[in-house]
């Protein structure tokens, strides 16, 4: 099912809305926010030089830090008695960064997170069980709204407390499930722990993850935790953007759906600046069409993906983001060569001798840097061999070796040593950084 | 007869937490070898109640599992564990591990070698095998 008329329109037809968008846009943040007029005036820019979509590239980039040097309210658009809410982000880098919405913004935030969620699986039938943590955080009210928007029924748990967690979804008939990628892999694995069958006691057959990446084989772990049915989506958003609902998976499963009449996409060269043509692997810049509250201009995310323009088979004509391969923030340098965390994490997730927990390390010694994978032994590979726990480790270091041209240390640990998340996982310790 | 087989961590304390989950449960430790690597250990013991015992250590997160051994008697003579060898080595068979497990006038090692079941073929006819029960409550 297609929840909007907006997700089917031609091309010509989604940037005319968007062309009209960005003119009264650019005017009205050129009138009411100083920064942004600043920034203009610096380069000569007025608001009437923005005549086409072309056009976009000629405005300056508004970036986190922007956001930080006006902390709270200075890039708000609006007198403070139009807001009627206030989120924060989840500082997952630095000090968090405060986002306010209008009543409109709050109608357009929910209309958003609805397509996606339908463009996931989700129908008015659905008990939708919220595992995000409610709070600053956007993630779970986001899906909140959108879900309540759809017509289905909301459980709040929140996160934490995943032993009541199950219980509710036992008991209430649970069928669509919010949760970081990481944290549905943990609910399946307590469910298990606690003698029931995520499978046959539990009735999940829609997932709806963001919030932190994920990764193929991360996705077939949940499939093989709830069942070969379970239909899991990604969707992508953050905070300064309006929260989840800039884009969502659909069920053909071949990139996330944004939802162009409120955002417009561009792919960048992160190091220049410039704009990279359709297809091309970049960073991804996001201008928020539609926000009365904190409007954003050419926002960089620090996401690396591509978009792709070609038409889906779900019907939907929009823009598709490739699923991410990583942020710019979250790139590893180690003894010269780039590593995103998500590429150990596909090596380790395809290992079936190892859970799918993991914790990476990297620590400077004698000037060269050393990267160690603590990982946890899967119950059913214990042997009382050292030879075959040693090829385990073999195995493992060659395939690092084989994704990211590095060696690698790896640490066998006992099952359910490392540390669980219930948010976003934090799996990467740089102890250089300490120096 | 069964080992015990338990996966340990190089970590301050680890070898304590065993020990511990063992005499709550009223396990008594026969015998005991520990091999390690740089990083993790095995801990390979005979104990009085194998199966209470592995329950035990999985149900509190420990990698543990139980794995069939041979116990051997072996006489205190000179040359016994050589004649020993001899037969494993002629008949093409590896030893993976060995360790002793000695009481009084007793002594003993467990072994476990590439084919426990052909050992104990060849190794029957001269000597005698220690039997679970007996091992279990020396």
């Amino acid at each position: 099912m297609i929840w909007a008329k907006e997700e089917t329109l031609s091309r010509q037809e989604i940037e005319a809305i968007q062309l009209e968008k960005l003119k009264k846009l650019v005017a009205r943040v050129y009138e009411k926010v100083a920064p942004y007029r600043e920034k203009m005036d610096a380069i000569g820019l007025k608001p009437e030089d923005i005549k086409s979509l072309d056009d976009l590239k000629k405005l300056p980039f508004t970036t986190k830090q922007d956001m930080r040097d006006t902390y709270p309210f200075g890039l708000f658009a609006v007198d403070k008695s139009e807001l009627v809410r206030i989120h924060a982000s989840s500082g997952t880098t630095g000090k968090p960064t405060v986002v306010g919405y209008t009543k409109n913004d709050i109608e357009m935030w929910s209309e958003c997170v609805a397509r996606l969620a339908v463009a996931g699986g989700a129908t008015k039938e659905d008990m939708c069980q919220i595992c995000f943590g409610y709070g600053m955080f956007t993630g779970a009210l986001g899906l909140h709204k959108g879900l309540e928007r759809v017509g289905g029924c909301i459980i709040p748990s929140s996160s934490g407390n995943t032993e009541k967690q199950i219980m509710y979804m036992k008991d209430y008939g649970t069928t669509l499930l919010v949760a970081t990628p990481s944290y549905a892999l943990r609910i399946g694995e307590v469910a298990q722990q606690m003698g029931l069958d995520p499978q046959k006691d539990l009735s999940i057959k829609t997932a709806l993850v963001g919030s932190e990446l994920m990764t193929e084989p991360m996705r077939a772990e949940m499939k093989k935790l709830f069942g070969e049915n379970l239909v899991v989506t990604q969707n992508y958003g953050m905070s300064e953007l309006c929260g989840p609902g800039v884009s969502g998976e659909c069920t053909e499963l071949c990139g996330m759906h944004v939802n162009e009449d409120h955002f417009i996409a561009e792919i960048i060269d992160p190091k220049t600046g410039e704009v990279l043509p359709a297809g091309e692997k970049g960073e991804l810049v996001v201008t928020c069409l539609s926000k009365e509250a904190l409007p954003l201009i050419r926002y960089r995310t620090r996401d690396i993906t591509r978009l792709m323009y070609e038409p889906c088979k779900c019907g939907r004509t929009t823009v598709r983001m490739e699923n991410m391969s990583g942020r710019t923030d979250d790139m590893l340098k180690i003894r010269g060569v780039n590593v995103f965390p998500s590429q150990i994490e596909e090596v380790l997730l395809k290992t079936e001798e190892i859970g799918p927990h993991y914790e990476i390390i990297v620590d400077r010694k004698n000037h060269s840097d050393i990267l160690t994978i603590r990982v946890e032994l899967a119950p059913a590979s214990m042997t009382d061999d050292f030879a075959e726990l040693e090829k385990i480790r073999t195995k493992l270091r060659s395939a690092l070796r084989t994704m990211l041209g590095l060696d690698a240390i790896i640490q066998l640990e006992s099952p359910n040593t490392l540390q669980r998340f219930e948010g976003k996982a934090k799996r990467v310790t740089d102890n250089r950084k300490k120096d | 007869m069964k080992q015990l087989t338990v996966f340990i961590e190089n970590r301050l304390g680890r070898l304590e937490e065993v020990t511990d989950i063992l005499s709550k449960n009223n396990v008594n430790i026969i015998c005991i070898s520990l091999a390690d690597t740089s990083d993790y250990g095995m801990l390979r013991m005979i104990v009085s109640q194998p199966d209470v015992a592995v329950e035990a250590l999985q149900n509190n997160g420990f990698s543990a599992m139980l794995t069939d051994v041979i116990g051997l008697k072996l006489p205190h003579h000179f040359g016994t564990l050589k004649n020993v060898s001899g037969i494993l080595s002629a008949n093409g068979l590896d030893i993976r591990y060995m360790y002793a497990l000695t009481s009084g006038e007793n002594a003993a090692i467990v072994l476990k070698t590439s084919d426990n079941e052909k050992t104990r073929e060849v190794l029957g006819e001269k000597y005698e095998f220690l039997r679970a029960e007996e091992a279990y409550n020396m």
